[in-house]
């Protein structure tokens, strides 16, 4: 198994279509195989022992890929938002390494031990001889190297093996599926999983990829109406933003499907969404299908959708529980299974929370230097907290790590804040536990407030009271103008409390 | 016969089918393309080789093929005129149920 042998797939079967555009440059599969043939040659002709791409969204990303599985040396998309420092110590973790990053940051990336520095547009103007070997088809070697985002701590770095990726992409990608004239506009960074498995599904289904070079509301909705995209993915944050522009705009209006007549599919991962922003960008978008992917960098991406027909069915529910699944993130792909489970590992019943634990062929579960999370059983614990309902549907309940545990009890965030959401006045929250002398930690809530409307912390108190229990209404309530996230949408819980700890009660 | 594991790519001896496997018994097996017990991707097709007519239904590239215990599957990753089959047993078609798209 290798990745080159999807794009060796695409290229007999579309090699003149464009396989992935940014700006007026583009490549088609046979010149995306053809460079990938190039720079396999001149890696296995160096000393390195990965390709790491420091970049935005740029042609290098598709082209460094798949010049990697060719080569046989591990991809390491860099996060282009690190600082020197941080950037040092992961580059350090890496060499030997070729690096192509942008003309502005190379200078001072070069003097460097172990570290080749190239430009992106040398490295794309680059010609020579193809390579001459095949590429290798072990199924265990090391295709990806992704650092995770380092929330919570120094960044781990996740591996992903050629058998995991290929899993995942024939279970859950048909071989062509795409139309001739679809296309897929991709702006997560290349660092997010979401970024690779956009790449890889997009030239399984022979579907051009649009590429993005840096995310704003404004720039997403100007492209996608000019490429006539087809196919996106977002996170939670920048359809809210997306909407939020097109309401102000306010001339975007759902008879022509807001201004987004061929945008069939929308999909939307890495985060919570917050219920009210689906809703808006359903009955903005009423002829897309929208789909929740759920899944994490060790899962090789998506492991549970939440598809079109769900969304529709739980949007013209009146019945709470239907409603609610609008909040799910579906049920597992058929190619992987899922439980949850208490702290001892065992299953529990339907609607009782726990840890989301998932097996299958593309649940990787492996840091480097540490070793494989999966158990003898091949479960990887996600540290996802979650429940599923009678059917199936998964309800993501936020990391088990940020379970406050107030007086011997366990209280997940993610339960407090929906609850929150669902009071008219509050626009978005955040619930994390604080050090509390008699009950060891204590609910605070950060509370971001719609425009316009307002409401006492008394009100939000007696709100979750009388929804949930009393130990769960917050003691400490805060009001600030946005909460702090990162990126790619995921909320930084740790400044959250330090926000807390600093400006205090 | 052969020992297959994932990843063994086989070719056809009498056609241009050839294919990758996803997923193998531990066993080994008698895949055959057009008749003809298929060969490593390198391996030089024996002398006289002909395609059967009988088992002349083609191969599709990017369709995987199963066999009837499910132990068996290949990824066609170059169509040919012969179809698949273990011994004379036909591979058949894994129909894939339609996912959304979800990157």
């Amino acid at each position: 198994m290798n990745l080159m042998m999807l794009l060796e797939m695409a290229t007999s079967g579309f090699g003149d279509r464009v396989a992935v555009q940014n700006g007026t440059s583009s490549l088609t599969y046979s010149e995306l195989f053809a460079a990938a043939g190039r720079h396999a040659a001149t890696l296995a002709g160096s000393n390195s022992e990965r390709l790491a791409v420091l970049d935005v969204n740029s042609l290098a990303i598709p082209v460094g890929l798949f010049a990697s599985a060719w080569a046989g040396v591990p991809f390491v998309p860099l996060n282009y938002r690190l600082t020197g420092g941080e950037l040092d110590a992961l580059l350090e973790r890496i060499t030997p390494t070729y690096l192509v990053t942008d003309a502005e940051r190379a200078p001072a990336l070069a003097d460097r031990d172990q570290v080749t520095v190239v430009e992106r547009e040398t490295f794309l103007g680059a010609r020579g001889p193809q390579h001459s070997d095949e590429w290798s088809m072990e199924a265990d070697e090391i295709a990806i190297l992704l650092f995770t985002s380092g929330t919570t701590g120094a960044p781990k770095a996740a591996v992903l093996r050629h058998k995991h990726l290929v899993s995942y992409i024939l279970g859950s990608v048909e071989f062509g599926a795409a139309d001739e004239n679809d296309a897929a506009l991709v702006c997560v960074p290349p660092y997010h999983i979401a970024g690779m498995a956009a790449i890889l599904s997009s030239v399984y289904a022979g579907r051009r990829i649009v590429q993005l070079t840096n995310f704003s509301a404004e720039n997403w909705i100007e492209t996608a109406r000019r490429e006539r995209i087809s196919n996106a993915f977002v996170v939670p944050t920048m359809l809210a933003r997306i909407v939020d522009v097109l309401d102000r705009e306010g001339t975007a209006t759902p008879a022509d499907n807001g201004g987004f007549p061929n945008l069939r599919a929308l999909a939307y991962g890495g985060g919570k969404m917050p219920q009210a922003v689906i809703e808006r960008a359903m009955r903005l978008f009423p002829t897309t299908n929208f789909t929740n992917a759920y899944g994490l960098t060790e899962t090789s991406s998506t492991i549970a959708v939440l598809g079109p027909e769900d969304h529709r069915a739980a949007a013209a529910s009146d019945d709470p529980p239907l409603r609610r699944r609008l909040v799910s993130v579906g049920r597992p792909l058929p190619s992987v299974e899922v439980e949850i489970r208490d702290e001892e590992g065992h299953a529990v019943a339907p609607g009782i929370s726990g840890e989301i634990c998932v097996r299958g062929e593309q649940v990787a579960g492996e840091y480097l230097g540490r070793g494989s999370l999966l158990g003898t059983d091949g479960w990887f614990p996600t540290r996802d907290g979650g429940s599923m309902d009678a059917e199936g549907y998964l309800f993501v309940e936020g990391r088990v790590d940020d379970v406050i545990v107030r007086g011997g009890e366990n209280l997940s965030p993610g339960e407090i804040e929906d609850t929150l959401l669902e009071h008219q006045a509050v626009a978005d929250c955040a619930v994390v536990g604080v050090p509390d002398e008699q009950w060891g930690e204590a609910v605070a809530a950060v509370v971001v407030l719609h425009d316009g409307k307002t409401v006492d912390a008394d009100e939000l108190r007696t709100w979750v009271k009388d929804r949930l229990r009393s130990s769960r209404s917050p003691q400490q309530v805060e009001f600030r103008a946005e909460l702090p996230y990162n990126e790619t949408g995921k909320l930084l819980r740790r400044k959250v409390k330090e926000d807390l700890a600093s400006r205090g009660a | 016969m052969a020992q297959l594991k994932a990843g063994t790519r086989l070719r056809s001896a009498v056609c241009a089918t050839e294919v990758i496997v996803t997923a193998a018994p531990a066993d080994d097996l008698d895949v055959r393309c057009g008749g003809a017990p298929m060969i490593g991707a390198k391996d030089t097709p024996p002398d006289g080789s002909a395609l059967d007519e009988q088992s002349a239904g083609g191969t599709a590239l990017g369709k995987r093929y199963v066999n009837e215990a499910g132990t068996l599957e290949v990824l066609c990753t170059k169509p040919g005129k012969g179809s698949l089959a273990v011994g004379t047993a036909a591979l058949t078609l894994k129909e894939a149920k339609p996912l959304p798209s979800s990157d």
